[in-house]
C-alpha cells in the first residue's frame, strides 16, 4: 500500500472505539464537534419547514385574508416564533462556535483536546435537553411569542408553552457559556510554544471574541427569562405593568444579550472568511492585525449598541441619539474586515473551490446585509423602517446569507478533515450556486416591500396593501433556495461513501490541522509538539498533486507519514 | 414594478419604487436621508463586488498558476484611508438622522392632540371634545378610523390597555409604540387629503394581522363640522349608545354578536342564560354578572377560556356605560 497522509485505513478518531455510547459520552472534542455539527443539521430542517410554512402561508392566493380563520393565524404566529426561535437558539448561535469550533479548535492549537473535556461534554448533553425542551413545546401548546418572548403578552395573554421555550433558552445558555469559558482556557493557557497572539489563526481570534460575548452576556439573557418565567407563573410584578412591572424594563435586559448575540453568530462566519480568503488565495490574509483586532473591537463595542432595537419603544430620546452613534461605531470594524479580504484576492492564486464559493457569495451577502445595517442605525430613517420587512431581510442577509453561509463554508472547508473524504464536485457548487441565487430571490425584494411599509409577524395582507408580487418573489425564491442547501447536504452526505480520499492537506492551508492525517487521529497528532510558523505563510507547503494534496516543503524527520511519502 | 425605478428619486411627492407617496411633512425628509444613505451603500456595494470579481477573474488559479507572486500583505497607509472615509460618510448619515429625529420627536405648541387607545386588535380615537371613532378588525367592523385635518400639527397620545401595540403610518413616515402602563406621542402634519392604512407593528398576538385601520385627512372645514357632529350622541337610544361603545371600547374584537365564538364566547343571545364557569359552578348572566365581568373580569370566567384573560375596563366605563352597553346585550335576544 502506497503511504498516504490519509488515514481511513487506518486507526482514526472515528473507528478507534465503536458503540452508541462510546460517541454518546465521548469526551473527544471532535467528536463532540461531529455530534454538534449533525444535531444543529437536525434543528436547521426543523427551523427550515417552518421558514417553509411561513413563506406558504404568505403565498398570495393560498389564503384567503377576508376567510382566514383564527385558527390559521395562530398557527402562523406559531410558526414564525418556532422558526425565529430554532433557528436562533438551536442553529446559529451553536453552529459554527460549538460544531466547527470543537473540532477545529484544539487541532489548531496542536493540543490533543479541550482545556476542560467533560464540561465539554456537559455543554452538548445541555444543549441536547435544551433542544428537547424546545420540542416539547411543539406538542405543549401554541407558542406564538415571537422569539423575543416580549411580556406582558408572553406572560399573561398566551400559553403555558412560553415556561418550557424559554427554559429550553435558559438551559442552551448554559450550554454556550461553558463552551465559550472552554475555548477562552484553551486559548489562553494551551498555545504550542512559539504561538503568540498575534501568530494565532484568525479563526481562533474569531472564536475567542465570540467566547467573551458568551461568558459576559449569555448570564443576563439566563436571569430575564427566569424573571419572566417568576411573572408567569407566580404572578410576582416584573414586567407587566398590570402587576407594577415595566414592559420596556424587560426590551432591556433581553437586547443586552440580544444584540451582542448577534456578533456570536456572525463573528465565527467572519473567521470563517479568513481563513477561507488566505488559504484559497494561496497569500496571507491582507492586514491580520487589523482583522483580528476588528473581532475584539465587534465584541467589546457589541456590548452597548443594544438601545437601536428599541427606538420606538418609548426609551429617552436621548438615549436613543446615543445608541444611534455607537452603532455606527460598530460598522467601522465590519467594514475594514469586508476589505481586507478583498485587498486578500489581490494578486492571490484564486482556487474556485466549493468552499471558497461560498466565501465570495459572503461578500456580495454580507456586503448587501451590513450595508442595510446604516439605514436602521440612522434615526430618522430607522423610525420609519423599524418592525418592516425591510429589518427582515436586512438581518436575514447578515444571519444567513452571511452567518450561515459562513457554517456552509466552514463545513465544507474542514470536511475532509472530518470524514477524511471530499465533498468537492459539480453537485456541490450547484448547491452553492442555488442557495445563493434562492437566497437574492427571498430577501432582496422584501426591502422595498418594508420600506413601502410591510409590517412584520402578520399572517396574512389585503390585496389591497399592494404586497402580494413581493411576497409571490420571496416564495419562488424560498423554493429555490431550498433546493440548493438540499443539494449542498446531499453532496456532503454522498460524499462519505463515494468522495475521493483526502489527503492531510488539500486546500494548501498553513495552520496546524491540515498537518495531521485526514480523519485525524484520537489524540490529533502522531508528533509532538507540531511546529509552529506563521498560519498564513503559504510558502511553508507545496503542491503535490491530486492524491498527496499540499505537503510541507521541509518535514520533520520525525513525522512517520510524511517521511515515508517523500522516501516513495 | 419597473426595476429601473430604484434608482429614481421621488417626484413631487409621488410613490417610487422604494416609498408610499409622501403625505406628511416628516415623509420627504425621511426619503431624502434614506436616498442618501442608499447612494452612498449602492456605491460602495458596487466598489467591493466589482473588485472581487475582478480580482476573482484575473487571479483566478488557472490563468496566474499556483504560486501568486509575490504581494504586500499590510498597507498602514490603505487601512486608514478605508477606515476614515466610511466612517465620514457614517458620521453626516448619524448627523442627518439625528437632526431628523429630533425635530420629529418634538410637536409644535400649536398642534391638536387625540388620543389612541389601542387594545387587541382594534383602535380607539378619543377627540379633545369628546367624539370617539374606533378601527381595527376589518373582518368584523371597518369603524371610521382616525379622522385628522390636513396641514395641521397632530400630536397622538398611545395607549394601551393590554399587550404592546405600534402605531404605524407609512405615508406618514411615523411610528411609535403603544405601550401599556405609559403615554408615548408620535406627531405629524399631513399634507393629502384622502386615506392612508394604519398599521399595528408590533406583534400583540392572534389577529395581529388584523389590527388595520385607516387615517381619513379632511380639510380643516371638514373636520371641524364632522368632530362636532361625531361628538353628540344626544339622540341616540341606550341601545345605539350601548351598541356604539361595544365597538369603540373594542369588545367586538373578542366577542362577536353573530352566534359564533370567538378569542371570547359570543354574546348574542346570551343575556339570561345560565353559563358554566372554570370551577364548575354556574351563573346567570344578569345585570350584575355583566356588570362586574367588566369592571373585574377575571373574577367569574367561563368554561374554555381561561387562557384568554379580559381587559379589565374598570375606569374606562361610567355607570351609564355600562347601562348602555346591558341594554344593548339584552336588545340582542
Amino acid at each position: 500500500m502506497a503511504p498516504s497522509t490519509n488515514s481511513l485505513d487506518r486507526t482514526n478518531y472515528l473507528n478507534a472505539t465503536k458503540g452508541f455510547r462510546s460517541w454518546f459520552m465521548t469526551i473527544d472534542h471532535k467528536r463532540l464537534g461531529l455530534m454538534y455539527l449533525w444535531s444543529v443539521i437536525g434543528c436547521f430542517i426543523l427551523g427550515g419547514f417552518f421558514a417553509m410554512k411561513i413563506r406558504w402561508t404568505l403565498t398570495p392566493g393560498v389564503t384567503d385574508f377576508m376567510t382566514q380563520t383564527v385558527e390559521q393565524m395562530n398557527a402562523y404566529n406559531n410558526a414564525f416564533t418556532v422558526h425565529g426561535a430554532v433557528m436562533i437558539f438551536l442553529v446559529i448561535i451553536p453552529s459554527i462556535p460549538a460544531a466547527l469550533g470543537n473540532f477545529v479548535l484544539p487541532i489548531m492549537l496542536g493540543v490533543k483536546d479541550v482545556a476542560f473535556p467533560k464540561l465539554n461534554r456537559l455543554s452538548y448533553h445541555l444543549w441536547l435537553i435544551g433542544a428537547l425542551l424546545f420540542v416539547a413545546t411543539l406538542f405543549i401548546g401554541n407558542l406564538d411569542t415571537g422569539w423575543t418572548f416580549y411580556p406582558p403578552y408572553s406572560t399573561g395573554h398566551t400559553d403555558v408553552s412560553v415556561i418550557t421555550a424559554v427554559l429550553g433558552a435558559f438551559v442552551l445558555g448554559f450550554s454556550s457559556i461553558f463552551t465559550g469559558l472552554n475555548f477562552i482556557v484553551t486559548i489562553h493557557k494551551m498555545r504550542p510554544p512559539g504561538m503568540t497572539w498575534f501568530k494565532m489563526p484568525l479563526f481562533l481570534w474569531a472564536i475567542y471574541a465570540t467566547a467573551i460575548i458568551q461568558i459576559l452576556a449569555t448570564p443576563v439573557v439566563g436571569i430575564s427569562l427566569l424573571l419572566l418565567l417568576v411573572e408567569k407563573t407566580m404572578q410576582i410584578g416584573i414586567f407587566t405593568p398590570a402587576l407594577g412591572g415595566d414592559p420596556v424594563f424587560f426590551q432591556h435586559l433581553f437586547w443586552f444579550y440580544s444584540h451582542p448575540a448577534v456578533y456570536v453568530m456572525i463573528l465565527p462566519g467572519m473567521g470563517v472568511m479568513s481563513e477561507l480568503f488566505a488559504t484559497f488565495s494561496r497569500k496571507p490574509i491582507f492586514g491580520y492585525k487589523s482583522i483580528a483586532m476588528a473581532s475584539i473591537a465587534i465584541a467589546i463595542l457589541s456590548f452597548i449598541v443594544w438601545g437601536h432595537h428599541m427606538f420606538v419603544s418609548g426609551q429617552s430620546e436621548t438615549m436613543s441619539v446615543i445608541f444611534s452613534a455607537l452603532t455606527f461605531s460598530v460598522a467601522v470594524p465590519s467594514a475594514i474586515k469586508v476589505f481586507n479580504w478583498i485587498a486578500t484576492l489581490y494578486k492571490g492564486s484564486i482556487a474556485f473551490t466549493t468552499p471558497m464559493l461560498y466565501g465570495l457569495s459572503i461578500i456580495w451577502l454580507f456586503g448587501i446585509g451590513g450595508l442595510t445595517g446604516m439605514f436602521h442605525s440612522t434615526l430618522g430613517t430607522s423610525v420609519h423602517l423599524h418592525d418592516t420587512y425591510f429589518v427582515v431581510a436586512h438581518f436575514h442577509f447578515v444571519m444567513v446569507g452571511s452567518a450561515l453561509f459562513g457554517f456552509i463554508g466552514g463545513i465544507f472547508y474542514w470536511w475532509p478533515k472530518m470524514y477524511g473524504r471530499m465533498a468537492e464536485g459539480a453537485l456541490s457548487k450547484w448547491g452553492c450556486l442555488l442557495s445563493f441565487v434562492g437566497f437574492n430571490m427571498t430577501f432582496l425584494p422584501l426591502f422595498p416591500a418594508g420600506s413601502r411599509g410591510m409590517p412584520r409577524r402578520y399572517a396574512g395582507y389585503t390585496e389591497a396593501a399592494g404586497f402580494d408580487s413581493y411576497n409571490m418573489a420571496a416564495t419562488v425564491g424560498a423554493v429555490v433556495l431550498a433546493v440548493g442547501l438540499c443539494m449542498a447536504l446531499y453532496s456532503l452526505i454522498r460524499s462519505l461513501k463515494h468522495g475521493e480520499k483526502a489527503p492531510a492537506n488539500p486546500w494548501g492551508g498553513v495552520t496546524l490541522e491540515w498537518q495531521c492525517t485526514s480523519p485525524p487521529p484520537e489524540h490529533n497528532f502522531d508528533i509532538d509538539p507540531p511546529t509552529v510558523d506563521d498560519p498564513y505563510d503559504m510558502t511553508l507547503v507545496e503542491w503535490r498533486g491530486q492524491e498527496e494534496g499540499f505537503l510541507p516543503k521541509n518535514p520533520r524527520s520525525d513525522d512517520p507519514c510524511i517521511a515515508d511519502i517523500q522516501k516513495a | 414594478m419597473n426595476l429601473l425605478n430604484l434608482l429614481a428619486l421621488p417626484q413631487s411627492g409621488a410613490e417610487t419604487f422604494w416609498f408610499p407617496s409622501q403625505a406628511s411633512t416628516g415623509a420627504s425628509r425621511v426619503d431624502d436621508l434614506f436616498y442618501f444613505i442608499f447612494y452612498v451603500s449602492l456605491f460602495a456595494f458596487i466598489a467591493i463586488v466589482v473588485a472581487t470579481i475582478i480580482f476573482s477573474l484575473k487571479y483566478s488559479r488557472s490563468r496566474v498558476g499556483i504560486e501568486p507572486e509575490d504581494s504586500p500583505h499590510h498597507s498602514t497607509k490603505i487601512e486608514i484611508v478605508w477606515s476614515v472615509i466610511p466612517a465620514l460618510f457614517m458620521v453626516a448619515m448619524f448627523w442627518y438622522g439625528f437632526k431628523d429625529y429630533v425635530d420629529r420627536r418634538n410637536p409644535p405648541a400649536d398642534s391638536y392632540q387625540i388620543e389612541a387607545i389601542s387594545q387587541k386588535w382594534s383602535w380607539t380615537f378619543n377627540y379633545p371634545n369628546g367624539a370617539i371613532t374606533t378601527g381595527g378588525n376589518p373582518a368584523i367592523d371597518e369603524g371610521e378610523g382616525l379622522v385628522v385635518p390636513v396641514n395641521k400639527p397632530v400630536v397622538i397620545r398611545l395607549e394601551s390597555t393590554d399587550v404592546l401595540h405600534s402605531f404605524f403610518v407609512p405615508a406618514f413616515r411615523a411610528k411609535m409604540d403603544a405601550v401599556p402602563g405609559r403615554y408615548n406621542y408620535v406627531w405629524f402634519e399631513a399634507t393629502e387629503i384622502g386615506e392612508f392604512p394604519l398599521y399595528c407593528a408590533e406583534y400583540c398576538g392572534s389577529k395581529h394581522s388584523r389590527m388595520l385601520a385607516t387615517v381619513k385627512v379632511v380639510s380643516q372645514e371638514d373636520f371641524d363640522t364632522w368632530v362636532v357632529a361625531a361628538a353628540d350622541d344626544s339622540d341616540l337610544s341606550p341601545e345605539e349608545r350601548g351598541k356604539k361603545l361595544f365597538g369603540a371600547k373594542g369588545c367586538i374584537a373578542c366577542h362577536s354578536v353573530s352566534g359564533v365564538a370567538g378569542i371570547g364566547p359570543a354574546l348574542d343571545s346570551l343575556y339570561g342564560k345560565e353559563e358554566t364557569l372554570v370551577d364548575g359552578t354556574k351563573v346567570a348572566v344578569d345585570d350584575n354578572y355583566i356588570r362586574e365581568s367588566l369592571l373585574d373580569p377575571q373574577a367569574k370566567v367561563v368554561e374554555g377560556y381561561a387562557n384568554v384573560p379580559m381587559t379589565s375596563f374598570a375606569g374606562q366605563l361610567d355607570d351609564d356605560d355600562i347601562s348602555a352597553i346591558i341594554a344593548y346585550l339584552k336588545s340582542l335576544n
